[in-house]
């Protein structure tokens, strides 16, 4: 089981957490103008790397706040939490940046 | 021969003490402090069981947990059943009873052995090169026949009576294994105030010093030591000392499972104590002490009882009192044999020869063994033994650049081997910390560590006694520092030891650091020896060459071939000469090879502690409404939806669900009925955006709502399809009172939050679950407001002043509710929603007031039918997470206006308007008394040929008792062009014509909902 | 290859087995290649032997970071059922399990397919709805699929405990037909045959990236042992799916997620066939060798970790405890973890992809072993033909564009 650091209460066990998937796909702002294929990406294209990850988190079981964090899919561990709205810190080695 | 090899004195076991227990079914004596495997040892009994594949006798090979042969069932009674327990962990108790596995029709004449004489057509991976023929013979004759055949112990058959719990813990420093580094570390961690958590698998905290009757420390003999270390450690309020509990998981961010025996070991145990306790610990800081184990040697028939190894021996004898026989010849790799041949022999053993495969010997213990007149052979290998049950004698020759000598035959009732240590990595492996070669010692060593934790003493291939414990102080004191500098176990760390600050000026025999890996050399026919590498499994050194010829160059493909070190000891004693083997075999050093994963648990754990308490009511919470007594007390039957349980229908006597339904409808239809629909998902929004914030998260319009007024609601999910319906409530210009279904209501309040915070934070409004707040009372039917009026106050009941679809506030016999005026039964109908604590009362006042009109309770399976007769659909019954609005007639819902809101882009694709898509319709069977089964197909030709041409499929069918037959409604491909046609549900055996009708049974017009 | 059979063992029994000749070669990578496929586990080498086999196509590489059959192929639970509920899923799936049923005499490699059954257990009024449609579904494709009541769900599985209760079982869908097979066989017996017709296995050859031309089309892929030239490719790297896609420049709507499993103790017969039960959580079988196989869902968040976390085991056991409570006394011996590709709808994608010459095998989810031999089938005649076979014709990446999705999950509330 994980150690979660909410942005706002600190770090708590994973149970109180749920997962959010990738973080930083915004929905945009007029859907209607988007292709298909456009569409699409958004809705289902993720990022999926294999080392640091952007993603989001909630503190369902305890703040109700979604937040974001930087964690290494191959160890498990992260790397940063941050507040949602927040943009992607800057982290050695990160690829995605 | 009670106890004839039992010696007179010495050992840790209470000889005033005696116990009685039985092995299949004959009565022996032990004492306090034996384990089952010393006792069967002191009493002369060797033959403990029958290996995996060939039926062989083995005996008894480790004192440990690392045993792979001495496996027995244990059982208090009929339920009490456990099979495949190491008679070398199970502690005596008055009336233990134990019981030999895999043997039939008794242990020392068992049938199956027939397969060790058919040995030479059953090498590794026999069974995947032929059982071929013919086809389908496999799961009728060859599996059957083999799976009886395999497998250990037998299962138990009926449910286990004992109860298991679960600790959460939390400490600075988590120590795993209380021998002399454990001990240590635990000491100087506990000094320095830190709050320390100490376990060990064993019955007893010492490790190693608990079998240690040569050394001393800080001057004292070590017991005394031990003795002395463990008060002062007890009396410490930081530290909690675990025996019987075994650290065998370790999972991220430092969280180690540990598994307690709690009272496996009495004789009568308190019914308040569970059997067994399973420990989370979060630790800040692990030392892993866990030690290391001693390896066998693989020699031809190194697998007869009398076959142990020798540390083993040592310990039976100087642990236990306890010695493994009268004659022992020796076959060593190291020092350490000499030890044991040193203590066997002060206890009376003969020591018959040391046969030494090191070509010279050097060092105290060989030279005291010399001393001592011990026949010791250096350069010399034991190439067989022989004896049916028993070894009777060992064969012993020279060995010289590879070369065997002759043999000659000593006769003897005890081989003991050993081919040194190999470092327990097991828990630093699953961290996740790379091992390194180490090409001294010959073994595999932590490397780098991941999570914050340090090995110390014999694990990291640290060995003396002095040296372990001050690698043990070193380690627990720079635990206890990292825990106190950085206290969050989330990150790994680099673990730095200082030099131990404490001496422990221990003197103890230098055991040195030789061994041996790999299979040794003999002289023997190679068809016929059978060398074990794996005892319980019966995997031979043969075997493991054959998988190498085959190609298996992994290791994982060996272990997977041969099935080495997958057997229940998870290749303790058999990894390392395997790999031996393997490098051998293809000439290739042995840390190219690879070593396979080390996977949890250390030792096998018992299903019960992970499900604790989870059994039974106490599975999953279980939700009740605040009405659910009053149902249960007028004998309802219940359903299970998600957690809830909710009421199913109200049987009077002698009906069954179908009589009872039939008159819960009519009642409703005909005057009044009542349901309890507090389950529905209730959300309250509230902001000056919230009328915005329900515009994007609904498919309608709510702009336009008036405050007072009811709206159907539709919520999509992103990618177009019905997620949730519910009837919302508009309260005030900024507040709505949102319904949900019952099993979705977390979902939808998630996805709302999702968007509300992470898409639109600039919109002001706040989202508050209030399903547990609210009782939901429905009252359906012609005589509903006549029920309510007189006992409400402040709303107009009147058809004008609170019209279909509207909401008030007012009171009920002086409760305050949100009175809705809304039907999902195509009734006249309110619901009203009272504050939970009050959802009882109001219920029997509603009921009372009601009787003149015979109001009727009715369930989940009234309202179901009743809605159907109107067409409304139930989300999760008529969709399935693949309809949109549309499909299911919900096309008005949809604000077409809207620029946008969630899930209309996905609506524009092209798909979602085929025309061959799933819509909603009714379907009527040309035989009114036949009901149609849901999710029944509905084809046009049931005669096509398979595969069939399938239209689409019934998602809701009943008696309806209202209209005297049955109806459906269905899903069916561009159904509603199909309306009028007949169509087909083919069942088995028969076809049931049905006809496609508009989904909408009674009163199509809606009047009776203005009644 | 050297025939396997009875005969030839006892044969070369005579000889202290010293004949048997290595089951697959050890091959150096030669410069070019017709195909390449990326992933030695049971898809990628099934692929291969077909490729060979049905298609004539024998210059085949295919290349593995690790040891064939190392990754999700000896890592799963070994479930086989083909009792999907849309024609496109049940298509293909009852292709598979017709090649199972004649695939230990089609590659001579005894895969033990074990067709003991598979029972999926309804907890609720919602799953007894749910597992009807299938059955009837099932039955007008031509794939078996029965009803039971509780009482006779009990009688064909007699451990099951279908009262005593938190969710008492309601009745169960049977597919006879199902069952399971030896993991590790499957993955041995195509590398076998594969090899045995011309295939290249080279292990420890790690993909670095996928060469492309000013054309857009795949020229080769750049190995830790070196380049290797090639005009297709086919990616059948489950979990890593996405990170071999993306250095072709192609984003996937793919998640990997940890999927654990375990198993206890061996322990004599004592439980007769597969048994799941998604209201709870949880699948059991016994293996041939005595142990109980015991998987679940997948962890919740991504992860390359190949493990999972103790509580969603814990919860694993919770509900075996409470299906077979006689089983709370047997013992865990190992638990593991694989890294699982999942996809929107739940079903995989067996397709060309944008860029000319590659083509893709990947989201399994937790249901890709049972597919093993019926995946490769269809997945060597999309890069043979550079067209879809029928049968994986709806499994394109398209679909997440167009919305036809097949989405059995949402379908039925059913794992695979």
């Amino acid at each position: 089981m994980l150690i979660i650091t909410c942005p706002w209460c600190g770090a708590r066990p994973e149970l109180e957490f749920r997962y959010g998937g990738e973080a930083h796909i915004a929905r945009p702002a007029d859907p209607s103008t988007l292709t298909d294929e456009e569409w699409a990406d958004f809705l289902y294209n993720r990022t999926n790397p294999k080392g640091l990850h952007a993603e989001r988190w909630r503190h369902v079981h305890g703040c109700g706040r979604f937040f974001n964090a930087v964690r290494d899919t191959v160890s498990d561990f992260f790397v940063v939490t941050y507040k949602a709205g927040e943009t992607r810190p800057d982290i050695a080695g990160d690829q995605a940046k | 021969m009670t106890n004839r090899f039992r010696t007179p004195s010495g050992g840790r076991i209470d000889r005033s003490a005696p116990v009685s227990f039985r092995f299949d079914g004959k009565t022996y004596s032990g004492y306090k402090g034996d384990t089952l495997a010393s006792a069967l040892i002191a009493n002369g009994v060797h033959l403990l069981g029958r290996s995996f594949k060939y039926h062989r006798p083995r005996g008894i090979l480790s004192a440990g947990s690392d045993e792979p042969n001495a496996l027995v069932a244990v059982a208090r009674d009929a339920a009490r059943v456990a099979p495949n327990l190491r008679a070398t962990q199970v502690e005596l108790y008055e009336g233990l009873s134990a019981e030999s596995q895999n043997r039939w029709p008794s242990l020392a004449f068992d049938a199956g052995a027939i397969n060790d004489l058919a040995a030479p057509f059953l090498p590794a991976g026999f069974y995947y090169k032929t059982f071929m023929w013919p086809a389908g013979a496999w799961k009728r004759f060859y599996e059957p026949k083999i799976r009886a055949m395999a497998g250990l112990g037998k299962a138990p058959t009926l449910p286990d009576p004992d109860r298991y719990t679960q600790n959460y813990a939390f400490c600075d420093v988590l120590v795993v294994g209380a021998g002399p580094a454990g001990l240590a570390a635990a000491l100087a961690a506990a000094e320095s105030g830190a709050r320390v958590i100490l376990c060990d698998e064993q019955a007893e905290l010492g490790g190693s010093l608990l079998a240690e009757v040569g050394a001393t420390i800080e001057g004292k003999p070590a017991q005394a030591w031990l003795a002395d270390t463990l008060a002062s450690l007890s009396k410490h309020e930081n530290v909690t000392l675990l025996p019987r509990t075994t650290a065998f998981g370790y999972f991220p961010h430092n969280m180690i499972a540990l598994a307690e025996r709690v009272s496996e070991h009495l004789a009568a145990p308190d019914h308040d104590l569970p059997r067994e306790r399973l420990w989370q610990v979060r630790a800040t800081e692990v030392v892993i002490a866990s030690g290391a184990h001693e390896r066998p040697l693989v020699f031809p028939d190194n697998d007869r009882p009398g076959v142990m190894l020798a540390d083993s021996g040592r310990t039976y004898v100087s642990r236990y009192g306890a010695k493994p026989g009268d004659r022992a010849v020796i076959f060593t790799a190291c020092d350490s044999g000499y030890r044991t041949a040193l203590e066997l022999k002060a206890a009376g053993v003969t020591i018959a020869a040391i046969a030494d495969l090191r070509p010279q010997l050097h060092g105290e213990l060989p030279s005291r063994a010399l001393a001592a007149g011990i026949d010791v052979r250096p350069g010399t290998v034991v190439t067989g033994t022989s004896g049916r049950l028993r070894v009777s004698s060992a064969d012993l020759a020279k060995v010289s650049g590879g070369a065997v000598g002759r043999s000659e035959t000593i006769a003897c009732d005890t081989v003991l081997m050993s081919g040194g240590y190999t470092p327990s990595l097991h828990l630093f492996s699953q961290s996740r910390g790379k091992l390194v070669w180490d090409a001294a010692s010959g073994s595999y060593l932590p490397g780098t560590s991941v999570e914050r934790e340090r090995s110390a003493g014999a694990c990291r291939g640290v060995y003396g006694l002095n040296a372990v414990l001050e690698d043990g102080y070193a380690a627990g004191e720079a635990a206890a520092k990292a825990a106190r500098d950085t206290a969050s176990p989330q990150r790994g760390a680099t673990p730095v030891n200082g030099a131990s600050s404490r001496s422990f000026k221990a003197e103890a025999p230098d055991l040195g650091n030789d061994g041996f890996i790999g299979a040794t050399p003999h002289n023997r026919n190679p068809a016929f020896a059978k060398a074990f590498v794996d005892w319980q499994n019966d995997v031979t050194s043969k075997d493991i060459k054959l998988a190498t010829r085959e190609g298996m160059r992994s290791i994982e493909h060996m272990k997977r071939y041969t099935t080495t070190g997958m057997a229940t000891d998870q290749g303790k004693t058999s990894n390392m000469n395997a790999l031996g083997i393997v490098s051998e075999a293809l000439g290739t050093p042995v840390p190219q090879i690879g070593l396979t994963t080390f996977r949890p648990p250390f030792t096998p754990t018992t299903f019960g502690i992970f499900a604790g308490e989870a059994r039974g009511d106490l599975f999953d919470p279980v939700r009740k409404t605040p009405i659910h007594d009053w149902a249960a007390e007028h004998g309802a039957a219940f359903e299970d939806v998600g957690l809830w349980k909710r009421a199913w229908y109200f049987p009077k006597a002698g009906e069954d669900l179908h009589a009872a339904v039939a008159r819960e409808c009519k009642a409703v239809r005909a005057s009044v009925g009542m349901f309890d629909a507090s389950t529905l998902g209730k959300i309250e929004i509230v902001g000056p955006d919230a009328a915005e914030f329900m515009n994007r998260m609904y498919t309608n319009a709510w702009a336009k709502l008036e405050p007072g007024r009811l709206r159907y609601g539709v919520m999509l999910r992103e990618d177009g399809f019905v997620m949730d319906d519910g009837v919302v409530g508009r309260m005030a210009p900024d507040r709505f009172h949102v319904t949900t279904t019952t099993g979705g209501a977390p979902r939808v309040l998630a996805h709302m939050e999702d968007y509300l915070q992470t898409e639109w934070p600039d919109l002001d409004v706040w989202l508050t679950s209030t399903t547990e707040q609210w009782a939901v009372i429905a009252v359906q039917g012609p005589n509903a407001r006549a029920v309510l009026e007189p006992l409400v106050e402040g709303i107009d009941l009147g058809k004008e002043a609170f019209p279909h679809m509207s909401v008030r506030e007012g009171r009920i016999c002086g409760v305050p509710t949100r009175l809705f005026s809304v039907s999902f039964t195509g009734e006249l109908g309110f619901e009203v929603n009272v504050p939970a604590e009050y959802g009882r009362f109001i219920w029997e006042a509603i009921h009372a007031s009601g009787e003149r009109f015979g109001i009727t309770p009715y369930g989940t399976e009234t309202m179901h039918v009743l809605r159907a007769e109107k067409g409304y659909i139930i989300v999760g019954q008529e969709t399935d997470g693949t309809a949109t609005p549309d499909d299911v007639n919900l096309g008005w819902a949809v604000g077409k206006a809207k620029k946008d809101f969630v899930g209309k882009r996905s609506l524009a694709r092209a798909s979602m308007s085929a025309p061959d898509r799933k819509q909603l319709v009714g379907l009527l069977t040309t035989n009114p008394a036949t009901v149609l089964e849901e999710g029944a197909q509905i084809v046009a030709d049931p005669t096509a040929p398979v595969p069939v041409p399938m239209l689409g499929h019934v998602t809701s069918a009943y008696h309806s008792a209202v209209l005297g037959r049955s109806i459906a409604l269905a899903v069916i491909k561009g159904g509603r062009a199909r309306i009028g046609q007949k169509l087909s549900v083919p069942m088995p055996g028969s076809v049931i014509e049905v006809e496609v009708v508009e989904p909408m049974f009674y009163d199509p017009k809606g009047e009776r909902l203005n009644a | 290859m050297q025939k396997f059979s009875g005969l030839e063992l006892l044969r070369r029994a005579l000889g202290g087995h010293k004949s048997w000749q290595p089951q697959w070669r050890n091959p150096d990578p030669k410069p070019e290649y017709d195909a390449v496929i990326i992933g030695a586990g049971g898809h990628g080498l099934a692929a291969a032997y077909y490729l060979a086999k049905e298609h004539g196509i024998t210059r085949v590489a295919v290349l593995e970071r690790g040891w064939l059959g190392g990754g999700n192929t000896g890592r799963n639970t070994t479930i086989v059922r083909s009792n999907y509920l849309f024609d496109e899923s049940a298509a293909l799936y009852e292709h598979s399990v017709k090649l199972w049923e004649g695939l230990s005499q089609d590659i001579n490699y005894n895969v033990m397919y074990s067709a003991r059954g598979v029972l999926m257990l309804a907890h609720n009024i919602h799953d007894v709805q749910s597992f009807k449609r299938h059955v009837h579904a099932n039955r007008l494709n031509g794939v078996d699929n029965e009803w039971l009541t509780a009482e006779q769900c009990k009688e064909f599985c007699p451990p099951l405990n279908i009262s005593s209760m938190r969710y008492p079982i309601l009745g169960g869908a049977l597919q006879r037909r199902g069952g399971t097979a030896r993991h590790d066989a499957v993955a041995w017996g195509f590398a076998r045959a594969a090899d045995a017709r011309g295939v290249d296995i080279i292990q420890n050859c790690e993909v670095t990236g996928i060469r492309r031309g000013a054309d857009g089309a795949v020229e080769g892929v750049e190995t830790s042992r070196g380049f290797i030239r090639t005009k297709k490719i086919g990616v059948s790297a489950a979990g890593h799916t996405s990170v071999v896609m993306a250095m072709a420049g192609v984003r996937m709507p793919l998640e990997s997620y940890p999927l654990q499993a375990l198993v206890s103790e061996p322990v004599k017969p004592a439980f007769p066939t597969v048994v799941m039960s998604n209201t709870i959580h949880a699948y059991i079988s016994q293996s041939d060798k005595g142990e109980m196989v015991i998987g679940a869902g997948t962890d919740a968040y991504t992860s390359y970790s190949q493990r999972g976390a103790l509580h969603i085991t814990t919860h694993t056991l919770d509900a075996i405890c409470e299906l077979v409570p006689q089983f709370r006394r047997l013992r865990m011996l190992r638990n593991w973890g694989g890294i699982v590709d999942v996809t929107p709808d739940r079903s995989p994608i067996i397709a060309k992809t944008p860029v000319p010459g590659l083509y893709v095998n990947c989201g399994w989810g937790t249901g890709g072993f049972k597919a093993t031999p019926g995946s490769g089938n269809v997945f060597a005649h999309t890069i043979a033909k550079d067209a879809p076979h029928p049968i994986n014709a709806p499994f394109t990446l398209e679909r997440f564009r167009d919305g036809f999705l097949i989405d059995e999950a949402a379908a039925a509330a059913v794992a695979h």
